[in-house]
C-alpha cells in the first residue's frame, strides 16, 4: 500500500503531506507516526500541510488524532503551512481544532519542537485556535 | 428598464461515488471547474470541502452514490451547483441530522451542518427508506 514518508531528523519526526490525502492513506500515516514515535521515542511530529488544497472534517479529525496519540506518547506535535483559505474554511465548517498546535512555516515549527523538548515556552509559533 | 433573466445550465457533468478515491475525483473535478470558471481561491475551498463533505455522507452512510455538478447562469451571474444523490437508508430526523456534532456513525457530525454554512444554498430531500438527495449551490 502507498504511504506517506517519515523522516526523522534527531528526536523530531517529519511529514510533508504531498498526494492528495484519502481516507485509508490519512489512517495509515496515523498508525506509521505511532508506531514510530513509540520506537525512536521521538520527542516532536512535524506536519507540513502547505500543499493540503483542503481540510475536512475527516483529515481534521485525523491531525487531532495525531495530536491526541503523541501527547500520550510524550511526544509534542505541530502542523504548519495552513493555507489562509484552509484555515477560513475549517472554522466556517465548525472545526477549530483545539489541541493543534499550528505554525506558520516549516522554520517556526522545528523552533517550537526544539524549545518544548527543553521545556521552552514555543515562542514563534501561534496557536490556529485556543 | 429590468429584465429577468432566466437561471440556465451551461455545463453539467455526473461523477460515481462509489469508493475512496472517488471521493478524490469529486473534490479535484470540482476544483478543476471552479478554477477553470475563476472562482476565488477561499471560494473554491469552500466549495471543494462542502463536496468532500457530502460525497464522504453519500459514501459512508448511504452506500454510494453520484454527484451531479452543473454551472449555472443568470444573465451575467455565474454559479456552481452539486447535486449529491444516494439510495441509501435515508435520514428520520434531518433537523437534528443538521445540528453540529450530531453522528450516527462515530464521525465529527460538522457534515451537513458545515456544508450548509460553506455554500449559499443548502437543500436535503429525504426520508427513511427511500433515499437522500442533497443540494447545493454557491454564486460566484
Ligand atoms: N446521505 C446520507 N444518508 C443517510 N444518512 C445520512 C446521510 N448524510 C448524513 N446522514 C446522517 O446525518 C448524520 C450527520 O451527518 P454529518 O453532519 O455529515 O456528520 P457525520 O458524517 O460526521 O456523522 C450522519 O451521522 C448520518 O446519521
Ligand atoms: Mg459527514
Amino acid at each position: 500500500m502507498e504511504r506517506i514518508p517519515i523522516l526523522r531528523i534527531g528526536s523530531l519526526l517529519l511529514v510533508t503531506i504531498q498526494v492528495d490525502l484519502y481516507d485509508d492513506l490519512a489512517l495509515q500515516l496515523q498508525d506509521d507516526l505511532s508506531t514510530r514515535i513509540a520506537d525512536l521515542g521521538a520527542t516532536g511530529v512535524l506536519i507540513d500541510i502547505s500543499a493540503l488544497e483542503i481540510v475536512d472534517s475527516f483529515i481534521g479529525r485525523t491531525l487531532a488524532n495525531i495530536a491526541a496519540i503523541a501527547r500520550v506518547l510524550d511526544a509534542e506535535t505541530v502542523v504548519v503551512g495552513m493555507q489562509p483559505a484552509v484555515a477560513i474554511t475549517l472554522v466556517e465548517l465548525g472545526m477549530s481544532l483545539p489541541g493543534i498546535r499550528t505554525a506558520l512555516n516549516v522554520d517556526l515549527g522545528m523552533e517550537y519542537l526544539r524549545q518544548a523538548a527543553t521545556g521552552g515556552d514555543g515562542v514563534g509559533t501561534d496557536h490556529y485556535a485556543e | 428598464m429590468e429584465t429577468v433573466s432566466e437561471q440556465i445550465i451551461t455545463r453539467s457533468e455526473i461523477l460515481p461515488i462509489r469508493t475512496q478515491i472517488d471521493l478524490v475525483h469529486v473534490r479535484q473535478r470540482v476544483r478543476t471547474w471552479l478554477s477553470e470558471e475563476r472562482f476565488t481561491l477561499i471560494d473554491q475551498t469552500k466549495i471543494v470541502t462542502a463536496a468532500s463533505e457530502l460525497a464522504r455522507n453519500a459514501l459512508e452512510h448511504g452506500g454510494g452514490g453520484q454527484m451531479e455538478m452543473s454551472l449555472l447562469a443568470v444573465g451575467a451571474r455565474k454559479g456552481i451547483r452539486l447535486k449529491f444523490s444516494d439510495q441509501g437508508p435515508g435520514i428520520a430526523d434531518i433537523t437534528m441530522a443538521l445540528k453540529d456534532g450530531y453522528t450516527t456513525a462515530g464521525g465529527m457530525g460538522l457534515g451537513l451542518g458545515g456544508s450548509k454554512r460553506l455554500m449559499s444554498e443548502f437543500d436535503i430531500q429525504s426520508s427513511p427508506g427511500a433515499g437522500t438527495v442533497v443540494t447545493v449551490t454557491r454564486w460566484k
